[in-house]
């Protein structure tokens, strides 16, 4: 099958493969970039497991033929936070709220909810269901997604304060809704 | 310092929230082929001829094996109902694999797969068990000579209590056929070289799908390894035997290449095996106060297809665990099995617990709706009592270890004001259009620590302990290698914290290692809340054998009596004379060093190996609250309330144990409102996507409020019962009985799940 040149800058650095015209993009930075962070979960754009923010925005990338993105401008999973940096503020939140089980569904939750705090730095719990309609999850209820989101909305450069810090020393809480 | 009870942040987020997780579809060897099915379209027809040739002249296709490739490769499942690999003559639902394909590529596979012709007969199906037991019904199997694999009768019908009894009430319910939509879908690599054979596989049990592999395939277990690793949601529906394993290690071992399959969605639908599938016929007797006097249920269970040893066993489950919490002096029990033209049916969260509470948790709402009590007195009035256990219920399997159920309902009347929620109920029904309101509980308990000796073993597994190595590091660190086999419940952290405390070892020098048959010794798996029960018991147990050893050597430093010495800080030391230590790193270190430890003992003698087992099966209660208004209008029904008391014993990490009760409460409220696998009467699956598979997403699931109650279990030391099944038992009947509350006043006594919209609406209009 023929193929055609694509260049596109994914993570900050620009790549430039030849492709079949039919590859989705999820297939090229999976198969061809080797970057499997990025998940596949259904095959007809229900689950959101393969979002990635494309030019800004939070983009389905089973949706997405690898040619359409050309010239574009894609962060993955991978690219949210450099090596040896800490994490994001939406990783952190995930990670200190709960907000994964399994971690299939996370890099696209995670991406979603990134574009989200973007646009809307200061969602409420509706705003937060409503933009994360398009990502499934089938471990966590959604509730500890939603206090993710929220940690990262109140801790915008994603440090830990001291008095909650990760130490695994922390009362417990029994059945408390945090 | 013991980490039971703390909120502990989860050692396995970082690599998961950076991508740096590894999938079974992440994992790609050097040149690894790709596997497609071509799946059936038909639910039950004869296979005339499938010609591959245009397939097999695709450039980069290396191979199309149909059923009469597959000489030496035996069935799988039951004897004489066996599936084979790929369908023999007959399909028998519609997306039985009748051909697979290996290409270079996915999208050559796929390209190949859709070139295959299959020339089909049509045969009548029964897609229904309705359709199955009729007169003249097709039959699947004729070895059966009917539809009906097995009948297990009442040994008494309990009639004379009937029909002695003040008062009776009955309910035909359905449990609807359930999809477990992990939403990484089955997936595996296989590459049989000549040193032996590895197979990655997302799967809940790595150890007993090596042993049956090996078997499967007469090889020795020692070259025989299978790998999980991150596994991307389970549910039950991944410790099923299906074909897509041993055809790839079949086709890896004929190509001599790495084989992968990853199932697309759609195939996932209808490949990996459905859940619940039942249909119950329950009939109590009761008195004037609402005591329950006699109960009566008849099970019959939906197999699918093909049956399989787990799917036969879901009514067992739902039969034992039939009476619920509530002391019945009378309890009357049968099942029957029937195939279907349909997806085969086995475990899916829950697995024959979640009917059974729906059972018992739906006619005593009835039993409240037709003698007029309010359904927290009658369910009060029938508890049993919490100093009554242990106690015995009409079925060996279950002898109930500990409760408190009355107490757990007091708990849950704490989480919102129940008097004030009536007054509004009533009043809104008053009015003309304002919503009307629900409110349905559950008392519910279930079955769970799979299991005491024999409990897994009818379903193939070696045993039913768990197995737990604790190995000292030369550093003072440990290392813990388990068979539990986890796939998002946090058992790498939970098993930290249970042995941080156990062993002294900070929880950041424990690390946790599953899911590799090379590396852990032997195990079972995660799956009938079990892991921490009984895997995370082995972690304590493993622990204190540890800390035995580690004082020998620290009192030959320290120059004491072993039996002087305490944990103490970072270390060891003499019991009173805290100065007179030595710290973890030095006896781990020493322990290796035979001429620093005493003379009889041998170096490396703190890697101890346990096979945990537990005397009885643990049974997790809890009352649950669901509250619900719905549109007069559109019948829309919106869930303002869930309100969740879980008593699962000794919680060890209460972030984990909520997040494991709100995932199964999801799933729960997924299956009362949401989801359901259907055919139609030809036996088309109707839902073979998640365009047509509601499984809901943030907007449609609510908040959960949460309480908590405890009455550890006596059956192992931890106190701990399981919760990773619990939200999906308890909340089915706590939603249902809200909506029909909501409409109770219209005269309505059921309704069959999943209640949509249009069947509220149907039965509004129908008031009218």
């Amino acid at each position: 099958m023929s193929t055609v040149s694509v260049s596109i800058t994914v993570n900050g650095e620009r790549r430039t493969h030849e492709v079949e015209p039919r590859v989705l993009l999820v297939h090229y930075l999976r198969d061809v970039l080797r970057l499997t962070g990025t998940h596949v979960g259904c095959d007809t754009s229900n689950c959101g497991a393969c979002t990635v923010i494309l030019d800004g925005a939070a983009a389905k990338s089973c949706t997405v033929l690898a040619v359409q993105a050309r010239e574009c401008e894609i962060t993955t999973i991978e690219g949210l936070a450099a090596p040896g940096e800490p994490f994001s503020a939406v990783q952190q939140g995930f990670h200190q709220e709960h907000g994964l089980q399994c971690g299939y569904c996370t890099p696209g939750m995670i991406m979603a909810c990134t574009a989200l705090l973007a646009e809307n730095p200061d969602p409420t719990e509706h705003e937060i269901r409503h933009a994360l309609e398009g990502n499934l999850c089938r471990c966590t209820g959604y509730q500890m997604i939603v206090n993710s989101v929220r940690w990262a909305a109140d801790h915008p450069d994603g440090i830990v304060p001291e008095s909650s810090d990760a130490a695994p020393s922390a009362p417990a809480m029994q059945g408390a809704e945090s | 310092m013991s980490l039971i009870g703390a909120r502990v942040l989860r050692k396995e987020d970082p690599n998961l929230i950076t991508g740096r997780g590894q999938f079974v579809d992440d994992i790609t060897l050097a040149g690894t082929v790709v596997m497609a099915f071509v799946t059936s379209t038909e639910p039950h027809s004869r296979i005339l001829a499938i010609d591959a040739s245009e397939a097999l002249a695709l450039p980069g296709v290396l191979a199309v094996w149909t059923a009469s490739d597959l000489a030496g490769l035996s069935t799988l499942g039951l004897p004489g109902l066996g599936r084979p690999l790929l369908a023999t003559d007959v399909v028998r639902f519609v997306g039985e694999p009748v051909a697979v394909v290996v290409a270079e590529t996915k999208y050559l596979a796929a390209d190949a797969a859709q070139l295959v012709i299959v020339d089909y007969e049509s045969m009548p199906a029964a897609a229904s068990i309705t359709a199955a037991l009729a007169d003249g019904a097709p039959v699947l199997h004729s070895v059966l000579g009917g539809n009906t694999v097995f009948d297990q009768p009442f040994a008494d019908d309990l009639e004379s209590d009937f029909s002695a009894a003040p008062h009776t009430a009955s309910l035909h319910l359905v449990n609807n056929r359930c999809a477990a939509v992990p939403i990484e879908p089955n997936a595996c690599l296989a590459d049989w070289g000549p040193s032996g054979l590895t197979l990655w596989a997302t799967f809940q049990a790595p150890h007993h799908l090596r042993n049956t592999i090996a078997s499967y395939f007469g090889i020795p277990q020692d070259t025989t390894r299978v790998i999980t690793p991150d596994v991307g949601g389970g549910f039950g529906a991944k410790i099923n035997f299906v074909p897509e394993y041993f055809l790839a290690c079949a086709l890896s071992r004929t190509l001599a290449r790495p084989v992968k399959y990853t199932q697309t969605r759609s195939e996932c639908q209808v490949l990996m095996y459905h859940g619940r599938a039942q249909e119950q016929d329950v009939d109590v007797a009761y008195d004037d106060e609402g005591k329950l006097l006699a109960l009566r249920v008849r099970v019959t269970q939906d197999q699918g297809a093909y049956p399989d040893p787990t799917g036969m066993g879901l009514p067992v489950l739902t039969t034992a665990m039939a009476a619920g919490c509530y002391k019945i002096p009378k309890v009357a029990v049968s099942w029957r099995n029937v195939v279907t033209n349909t997806t085969p049916v086995a475990a899916y969260r829950g697995a024959g617990r979640p009917e059974a509470s729906y059972v018992i948790e739906r006619i005593i709402d009835l039993v409240a709706d037709q003698s007029g009590l309010d359904p927290v007195e009658v369910r009060r009035r029938n508890f049993i009592p919490a100093d009554e256990f242990p106690y015995a219920t009409h079925s060996p399997l279950a002898v109930y270890d500990s409760g408190n159920f009355a107490g757990a309902q007091t708990e849950l009347l704490t989480l919102f004001d129940y008097d004030a929620l009536k007054v509004e109920q009533a009043r809104r029904r008053a009015t003309q259009d304002e919503k009307l309101i629900g409110i349905g509980f559950s008392s519910w308990l279930e079955i769970a620590a799979f299991g005491p000796p024999g409990s897994l073993e009818g379903f193939g597994h070696l045993g039913s302990w768990e197995s737990v190595q604790i190995r000292v590091q030369p550093d003072g660190s440990a290392i813990i290698y388990t068979g539990a086999s986890p796939h998002g419940q946090g058992t790498v952290t939970t098993f930290a914290q249970i042995a941080a405390g156990e062993l002294g070892i900070p929880f950041d020098k424990i690390s946790v290692r599953h899911g590799d048959t090379a590396t852990v010794p032997q195990g079972i798996g995660t799956m009938g809340s079990r892991a921490t029960a009984v895997g995370g018991e082995g972690v304590r147990t493993a622990s204190v054998r540890v800390v035995e050893r580690a004082k020998v050597i620290a009192a030959h430093i320290l120059e004491a009596d072993p039996a002087d010495i305490v944990l103490d800080g970072d270390g060891f030391a003499v019991n009173g004379t805290p100065s007179h230590a030595v710290p973890w790193s030095e006896v781990a270190w020493k322990s290796f060093r035979p001429l620093e430890i005493p003379a009889d003992s041998e170096p490396g003698s703190l890697d101890i190996t346990v096979f945990q087992q537990v005397p009885n099966f643990s049974f997790p209660s809890g009352a649950y609250c669901c509250t619900v208004e719905i549109d007069r209008g559109t019948g829309e029904i919106e869930i303002t309330g869930m309100y969740l008391v879980d008593d699962c014993g000794t919680v060890i990490n209460p972030l984990l144990a909520e997040g494991q009760v709100h995932g199964g409460v999801a799933q729960g409220i997924a299956q009362a409102l949401y989801e359901g696998i259907s055919y139609d009467a030809n036996g088309i699956p109707q839902n073979s996507t998640l365009m047509d598979y509601l499984i809901p997403a943030a907007t449609e699931l609510p908040s959960y409020t949460s309480g908590r109650a405890n009455t550890p279990t006596p059956n192992n030391g931890l106190g701990a019962k399981g919760i990773g099944e619990s939200g999906s038992v308890g909340t089915p009947p706590a939603v249902v009985n809200a909506v029909v509350d909501a409409l109770s006043h219209l005269g309505v006594q059921h309704l069959d799940m999943p209640i949509t919209p249009l069947s509220v609406w149907n039965v509004l209009e129908e008031a009218k």
